[in-house]
């Protein structure tokens, strides 16, 4: 299976072309608005941090930033800084050109003098490279380009017995045919990651996904919270979930049956192909974060109640097999899976026609949240600010 | 017959209903190409599971071909697999260890 794609001089290829406008820190949120708002082909992330942040908290963000700038589906990169955040637009820049070889120019708002000087700058460099970007020709790219991270959110009962196996079906799919995929939300695997380490291809691997559930249980109860309390929840008891280990399979689903080749940090690349798996919240935004900061160059989303979450530099496709929510939601939604629990059709029909919906958005059809511009992001933190 | 519950892998002993069921009514179910049903014994609330066989105390219920649990009191064909019968078998992180 092929796709028309952009080819990059390093990595996979892009299914789409994105300048992307990329602050700094927060005080440079507003003015990256405001030039991708200026420019088309741009795309901009709002990002709420960036100072006054422990280093682990600096790491994290410095990762999902460079991973960002790194995503395959960006052509280039224009950095808006302040000046006085953790790390300025020159040495984040810097960062960047060492990782990439595509165009990456950066201003800082206090050397500029201001907003609106910075914004006629950086909006004449958006301007430039997004001409630029329009003159890249798509070219056939094997599937093997492809990186489709796995996410789920504002789950019912649907999700784990329809959507989650329908997307595990298309997982299972596209492995076999050659591409990755990247199933994350570890802390949804814990009740269920002796299952999901049955998938390990290595005893590595296996004991990896379960020190990774430990560490974040551990992690939870240093903050006083106990991630097994009230699990399952009462609303998901009387949805029929009976244990968490049932809750947690309906979730690990999604991600396939195949061999899992990789255990991945937070917003790392992957190194393998295949089935890969990302140490990562279960806040379904933060997840999706990690995942783009990791390389995923589309993202599937399964819901049952809906929601309407996009991601600016990655299509979010999402999925319901909640016929009523699909008519209450289509404007949000992109594809009914409802004729799995109508029982006309079963999840491993419904996977291979999201086979067919994948492979057009890879084309370039645009999911419903990336037609409405949605840019929803949020950074995982590890510590209060300082 | 409508189908209206669903097996989600073959070696399953529940199926998830998906509409709701009153006692006395058929469980129509798909596996592979085959067409099976069962007879409700009791209410089956919407996406609440049902035994496809009988089940005695401490037997493993089987969803997702993993085990999802065991049961606490025996559940006869036909009835509602729940929170109140089941319960998840505890485990430690170090004997999952390999």
């Amino acid at each position: 299976m092929q796709f028309w794609g952009y080819k990059r001089n390093e990595g996979r290829a892009g299914i789409r072309n994105h300048v992307l406008i990329l602050p700094t820190c927060v005080c440079g949120s507003e003015t990256a608005r405001i030039v991708a708002s200026q420019v088309r082909g741009a795309v901009n992330i709002v990002f709420n941090t960036g100072c006054s942040d422990v280093q682990a908290n600096t790491d994290m963000s410095q990762k999902v930033l460079t991973g960002f700038a790194c995503n395959p589906n960006v052509y280039g990169v224009v950095i808006i800084g302040l000046g006085c955040e953790t790390v300025g637009h020159k040495p984040l820049r810097e960062k960047i050109q060492a990782m990439t070889s595509k165009p990456v120019v950066s201003f800082g708002i206090q050397e500029e003098g201001g907003t609106l000087r910075t914004i006629e700058k950086a909006v004449r460099a958006a301007r430039d490279m997004a001409a630029e970007a329009g003159r890249q020709q798509k070219e056939l790219c094997d599937i093997s380009e492809l990186l489709m991270g796995i996410e789920c959110g504002g789950s019912d009962a649907t999700s784990g017995i329809a959507s989650n196996p329908a997307v595990g079906e298309l997982s299972d799919l596209l492995v076999d045919l050659g591409a990755s995929t990247m199933m994350s939300e570890s802390i949804e695997w814990i009740g269920g990651e002796h299952v999901l380490a049955k998938r390990a291809a290595t005893p590595e691997i296996h004991n990896q996904i379960i020190q990774v559930c430990k560490d974040y249980e551990e992690h939870l109860k240093a903050a006083g919270q106990d991630c097994r309390a009230g699990q399952p929840t009462p609303g998901n008891k009387a949805g029929g979930l009976s244990t968490l280990d049932e809750k947690s399979l309906g979730c690990i689903r999604k991600g396939g049956t195949r061999p899992i080749v990789e255990v991945l940090e937070q917003a790392a690349r992957p190194t393998k192909t295949g089935a890969v798996v990302m140490d990562t919240a279960g806040f379904d935004i933060s997840s999706i974060t990690s995942m783009v900061a990791g390389g995923c160059n589309a993202v599937i989303f399964t819901t049952g109640r809906g929601t309407p979450t996009g991601n600016a530099i990655v299509p979010v496709l999402k999925v319901t097999a909640n016929a009523k929510t699909f008519m209450m939601m289509e404007d949000n939604m992109d594809v009914d899976l409802s004729a799995i629990v109508q029982g006309t059709k079963t999840y491993k029909e419904m996977g291979r026609e999201l086979l067919d919906v994948i492979h057009d958005v890879c084309n370039g059809k645009l999911t419903k949240a990336e037609a409405y511009g949605f840019s929803d992001i949020a950074v995982d933190h590890v510590c209060r600010f300082v | 017959m409508n189908i209206n519950a669903l097996l989600i892998d073959d070696t399953d002993n529940v199926v998830t209903c998906v509409t709701e069921v009153p006692a006395g009514s058929e469980v129509v179910y798909r596996k592979g190409d085959e067409v099976l049903s069962l007879k409700a014994e009791e209410d089956i609330p919407y996406c609440h599971k049902i035994a496809l066989n009988d089940l005695a105390k401490g037997d493993e219920v089987i969803k997702y071909g993993e085990m999802i649990g065991r049961t606490l009191e025996p559940i006869a064909k036909g009835f509602r697999v729940w929170d109140r019968n089941i319960y998840s078998v505890p485990r430690d992180y170090a004997s999952e260890m390999i």
